[in-house]
C-alpha cells in the first residue's frame, strides 16, 4: 500500500475522534506511517457483524415473548456476551448459566444469584426480573 | 505521581506497548522491529473455538508471545504478575508507579469507555500503559490512541478484571533486566526461520495450509451453513484481518516494515526485495478483504463469489509459500 493510497474514508473511529496507524511505503519505496480515518470494506464487515447481534437480540425478545427463554438470554445478547463470557462474570459454570436460560428455572433462581446477574449486565434485580418484550 | 513517558501511537497494541515500554528504558526498537523479532506473522483457523458465533481466525499469535520471545532472544528480563485480588493488582500497580516504572496491563475492551461502542467486544487482550495517577485518575497510554488518555481506579479495575476467554486476571508487566549488549543480528535471523518454520508448519490448520482449509470451508460453507451464515464468518475473517491493530493487510505490511528495518541492519540488500514481494502480498489480502466485503454487501450473492474468494485465499497460500521458502533461503 502506498501512503497516497491509505484509506480516509468515514467510519465509526469519528465518533470517538481516532484515527488508526497504518503501515505504508513512501515515494522512495520506504516503509512509513500515516493514519487513516477508516476503510468503507472494513465498515461493512463491522456493519454485517453488529447486524447479526442485533438479530441475535430481536431473536431473545421473541424467544422470552414465546415463553421459551429467560429474560437472561436478552441481557446476554444485548451485552455481546455468549454463556463463557456470562459465566464469567458472575462466577457461575457456564451449565448452570445455560440452565437459568430456561423460564421455569429462572423464577426459581433466589436474589443473591440474580444479582449476580445484575451487576454482570449493570441493571438492577428488579429491571432483569421484571423484564417484558415490547 | 506522574512517570516521564513517551506516548508512541503503533498500529498493534502488543507492539506498542513492548516497543514504548522498551523505549522508556533506553532501547530504542520500532513497533515493526519488535513485531518482526516476535515472529509476530502467523495464520491460524481454529474451527472448534468460536467467537462471536463465528470460528476464530487469527492473523496473529497468541496474546503475550510476541513481546516473551523478544524478550527470550535478545535476554531481556520481564516480569509479569498477576492477582486473584483486584485490591493486590491495584497496589502493586501504585507502588510501580510510586517506583516510577510505567508498567504494561493485560485489559478486555468491552469496558473501555474511550473507545466507540461499535468497537467494544469481549476482547480480553488488549494491552496498554499506566504511567502515572493525576486528580485520582490512571494516566493511560494505549498504544493504538492518537494521544494518551485516563480511566478512574473503578474503570481500570473493570478492564483488568474483564471475564471469559483469555480473561487478563489482572495481569501487569515491565522489563526488569535489559543488556547493555544486544546482539540484534543474532535475533533477527532467529526470528525470520521461526517465522518460516511456522507459516510452513506441516499442521492443517496453521499457516500457509490453515490458508488453503479455510478456502476450503469457503467452498463449502454456503451449502452447508446457508448463504447468512457463511456472511457472519467472512465478515469476521475481514475484521480479524483489517480492524484497528492489524496495520491492515492482516499485519502484513507491518511484516514488510519490518524486512526492510532487517535488511540495512543484517546488511542484506536481498531483504529489500523480499519487504517488497510481502507489499505486494498485503495489497493482494486488502483485495480479498475488498471482495468478501463485495459478497457482504450484495443480497444475491451467488455462488460462483465464493469460489472465486476462495480462489483468491488459494493464490495467497501459494504467493505466501514461495515467499517463506525464499525468505528460509534468504537469511
Amino acid at each position: 500500500m502506498k501512503k497516497e493510497e491509505v484509506p480516509q474514508d468515514k467510519s465509526n473511529l469519528a465518533s470517538a475522534n481516532m484515527r488508526e496507524l497504518c503501515y505504508a511505503v513512501d515515494k522512495d519505496g520506504n516503509y512509513t506511517t500515516a493514519l487513516s480515518t477508516g476503510w468503507e470494506p472494513k465498515t461493512v464487515a463491522l456493519d454485517n457483524s453488529i447486524a447479526a447481534i442485533e438479530e441475535w437480540i430481536e431473536e431473545a425478545r421473541r424467544r422470552i415473548s414465546a415463553g421459551e427463554a429467560s429474560p437472561i438470554l436478552y441481557f446476554m445478547e444485548l451485552n455481546k456476551m455468549d454463556l463463557q463470557v456470562l459465566a464469567g462474570y458472575t462466577g457461575l459454570w457456564a451449565w448452570r448459566v445455560k440452565r437459568h436460560l430456561k423460564p421455569a428455572v429462572f423464577k426459581r433462581l433466589n436474589e443473591k444469584i440474580l444479582a449476580r446477574y445484575a451487576r454482570a449486565f449493570n441493571i438492577s434485580v428488579e429491571e432483569l426480573k421484571n423484564y417484558k418484550p415490547e | 505521581m506522574v512517570v516521564e513517558f513517551k506516548h508512541h501511537q503503533s498500529a498493534h497494541c502488543e507492539n506498542g506497548v513492548a516497543s514504548n515500554l522498551l523505549r522508556h528504558n533506553g532501547l530504542n526498537l520500532s513497533e515493526p522491529m519488535i513485531f518482526g523479532l516476535g515472529s509476530g506473522i502467523f495464520f491460524v483457523y481454529i474451527p472448534f473455538l468460536k467467537v462471536n458465533h463465528a470460528p476464530a481466525i487469527s492473523y496473529r499469535p497468541q496474546p503475550g508471545i510476541i513481546f516473551s520471545r523478544v524478550a527470550r532472544r535478545l535476554g531481556i528480563r520481564i516480569k509479569r504478575k498477576k492477582f486473584s485480588d483486584p485490591g493486590d493488582a491495584q497496589k502493586a500497580l501504585e507502588e510501580n508507579l510510586a517506583g516510577g516504572i510505567p508498567t504494561g496491563l493485560q485489559v478486555g475492551v468491552f469496558h473501555l469507555p474511550y473507545f466507540p461502542d461499535q468497537y467494544r467486544f469481549h476482547f480480553n487482550a488488549h494491552n496498554l500503559v499506566v504511567f502515572g495517577k493525576e486528580k485520582g485518575k490512571y494516566l493511560v497510554s494505549d498504544p493504538v490512541m492518537e494521544c494518551t488518555t485516563s480511566l478512574s481506579p473503578e474503570e481500570l479495575e473493570k478492564v483488568r478484571y474483564a471475564k471469559g476467554a483469555l480473561a487478563p486476571r489482572g495481569q501487569m508487566y515491565f522489563p526488569i533486566h535489559i543488556p547493555e549488549n544486544i546482539d540484534l543480528k543474532k535475533a533477527i535471523v532467529k526470528a525470520i526461520k521461526s517465522a518460516c518454520s511456522t507459516m510452513l508448519a506441516p499442521v492443517p490448520i496453521v499457516g500457509v495450509k490453515g490458508e488453503r482449509l479455510v478456502a476450503r470451508k469457503i467452498r463449502k460453507w454456503p451449502e452447508k451453513v446457508g448463504v447468512k451464515t457463511t456472511n457472519h464468518y467472512l465478515a469476521q475473517i475481514v475484521r480479524m484481518q483489517e480492524e484497528i491493530g492489524t496495520g491492515g493487510g492482516g499485519f502484513r505490511y507491518i511484516y514488510a516494515a519490518f524486512l526492510q528495518e532487517a535488511a540495512d541492519i543484517l546488511e542484506k540488500p536481498e531483504l529489500k526485495g523480499l519487504s517488497q514481494e510481502m507489499t505486494a502480498i498485503g495489497d493482494e489480502w486488502r483485495d480479498f478483504a475488498l471482495n468478501a466485503s463485495r459478497i457482504l454487501k450484495n443480497r444475491k450473492a451467488e455462488d460462483g463469489m465464493y469460489q472465486a474468494l476462495a480462489d483468491q485465499l488459494d493464490g495467497l497460500a501459494d504467493r505466501e509459500e514461495a515467499f517463506f521458502r525464499k525468505l528460509k533461503k534468504a537469511v
